[in-house]
């Protein structure tokens, strides 16, 4: 084809002018069977390039080669949303030299779109694409192998980095329609074997689970939605990772059939129970910035109602028309809450990095009712204490918190409080919940931190909320 | 007191296994994964129960899961009983 745009990963490379000192980008829609940002980093070692700034949606467990490439000086700032496994480990205790900055969803979308994150080279995986450059998470062919659905945090950057480079395992005719990357945004198109597993993508945070614990949160956290005075037909909700948080729509969807109440819409990561209520007739409309299992990402690519959104138009704060403003309910998860409804999503209780802010804080503020499902304890962690290990969340944004020894209410929201009473619910102080953690687990030691900063968590607007300190062995 | 080896618990979340051994004055080996939050606390109760127990000599080797001070008392009791032989519900 004339302009075809076809090159192998290294004429990719220096087609795009990357020198050292860069900053190169990657969404992280496989999770945690993502194979790009390894495929690519590794390649950029191997020519030798150095002194890279690695900026990417999010970055999990699958990532730990990078901990190679960031002791030899390839990779020497990092940005992400988010940081598990052994990688999370290794920098927790302090492998690199500048933090890593933490960012929302929607805090990068607009980080981005603002140049405040400006970006040299994107490489963005596509589970089909076209020697133009015309990209998509969707299937478009019978060799389609990795499949991810919406590739809503890959358009911020397609959109305004200098240079992006699509990968693919399915390379397909011109015209690969509808696309979500446009070909005029791109310009290279690199096939490689594989861009990611996709049977991977549904575990770890976004596993379904069966944990009578969960169940029992999730029961309740339909109970206080329910009851909460913003059930009413027309609604909108999203359900953020965590095995209770995605149960919640199971327990919703009795009530819904029973009552006649319906959705206009779902957001955020879209999930099987999702689609499952919206072919019910019981969700109008599905706007999916990231589809978290293959029965959302197979929905995307067949219905029209079901529509993939950018991390701008999902979730920014700069940008008023963005999704999270007309966002009625979310359900969220936390590893703490404190008494002040502060929320940790990214440092665990041994003060290691295991987690993501995600799109928590965007959602929790912009949302008119933010309920956090939490167990008390988790083992002998206490997960309500009397404050945050890191600060991902302010306590403004959130309005009750769902735990198995009963409902907090954020004083802010009097009404909620006496709503939820009002039906019977087992509304208590926060404190209260702090003190009864405490009083099973005994109170922690302190962590051992050092005084080295190794993460900043960025809040919406670009300001610094918390600094993350290096953990002594 | 004489002391046979004996062990309780289970390697579940939530629970702790109790490994009692004959020792000189009382060691206790602590693998935890809350160690850095908990495990001062975690040794004092294993030493407490012991010393209301009457045993001040022992080799203790604890695998903890993340278990509440009731747990590590009964897993500790049960132990100790097994390695002494006196059944301290009973006897």
């Amino acid at each position: 084809m004339r302009n075809s745009k076809l090159a192998s990963l290294e004429e990719a490379i220096l087609r795009s002018g990357l020198k050292d000192g860069m900053t190169i980008s990657f969404h992280h829609h496989f999770r945690g069977g993502d194979k790009v940002v390894n495929l690519v980093v590794g390649k950029l070692a191997e020519m030798g390039f150095r002194d890279l700034h690695l900026a990417a949606s999010s970055l999990s467990d699958v990532h730990a080669p990078l901990i190679e490439h960031i002791k030899a000086g390839v990779i020497t700032s990092i940005s992400t949303s988010g940081l598990r496994g052994e990688l999370a480990d290794a920098i927790s205790h302090g492998l690199m030299e500048k933090p890593v900055v933490f960012r929302s969803h929607g805090g990068r979308g607009s980080a981005i779109a603002g140049g405040e994150l400006h970006i040299d080279v994107a490489f963005l995986g596509a589970s089909s694409c076209d020697e133009l450059g015309n990209a998509s998470g969707c299937p478009r062919s019978e060799n389609a192998k990795s499949i991810c659905g919406s590739l809503g945090y890959a358009l911020p950057d397609a959109e305004y980095a200098d240079h992006v480079v699509v990968l693919t395992d399915d390379l397909v005719p011109y015209p690969n329609v509808p696309m979500s990357i446009r070909a005029s945004r791109v310009e290279s198109v690199v096939v490689v074997d594989s861009v990611g597993d996709s049977s991977k993508i549904s575990s770890g945070a976004i596993r379904d689970s069966k944990n009578p614990r969960d169940v029992l949160l999730a029961k309740q956290a339909a109970k206080v939605i329910l009851n909460s005075g913003y059930f009413k037909d027309g609604f909108s909700i999203q359900t953020g990772t965590g095995g209770a948080s995605l149960a919640v729509v199971k327990y919703l969807r009795e009530s819904m059939v029973g009552s006649g109440v319906k959705a206009s819409f779902a957001l955020g990561g879209i999930t099987a129970h999702m689609v499952k209520l919206h072919q019910e007739g019981l969700i109008g409309k599905l706007i999916d910035v990231q589809s978290f299992d293959k029965v959302a990402a197979e929905s995307i690519a067949s219905d029209i109602a079901h529509q993939e959104v950018s991390a701008v138009d999902y979730a920014s704060g700069q940008h008023l028309g963005s999704a999270v403003h007309a966002l009625d309910i979310v359900i969220l998860s936390a590893l703490e809450v404190d008494s002040d409804f502060n929320v940790n999503v990214l440092v665990g209780s041994d003060g290691i990095i295991r987690g993501a802010v995600g799109g928590h804080p965007d959602t929790a503020e912009d949302s008119a009712l933010s309920i956090i499902v939490c167990p008390l304890l988790r083992g002998r962690i206490p997960c309500i204490v009397p404050k945050v290990t890191t600060l991902t969340t302010p306590g403004r944004s959130v309005d009750v918190v769902v735990t198995e020894y009963g409902i907090a209410v954020n004083p802010a929201r009097p009404e909620i409080a006496e709503r939820l009473a009002a039906a019977g619910l087992n509304v208590v102080d926060i404190n209260a919940l702090c003190e009864k953690a405490m009083g099973m687990t005994g109170r922690p030691d302190p962590l051992p931190f050092g005084e080295r900063v190794v993460g900043i968590v960025m809040d919406r607007k670009g300001g610094i909320l918390d600094k993350i300190r290096n953990i002594e062995q | 007191m004489e002391l046979k080896e004996a062990m309780a618990g289970t390697l579940e979340s939530g629970d702790i296994v109790i490994r009692i051994a004959p020792g000189d004055g009382l060691h206790i080996d602590l693998q935890s994964p809350v160690e850095a939050r908990f495990g001062r606390q975690i040794r004092a109760v294993i030493a407490e129960t012991l010393e209301e127990l009457g045993i001040c000599d022992a080799c203790v080797s604890a695998t903890d899961k993340g278990a509440l001070d009731c747990t590590i008392r009964a897993r500790v009791t049960a132990a100790a009983v097994r390695a002494s032989g006196k059944d301290i519900w009973k006897d």
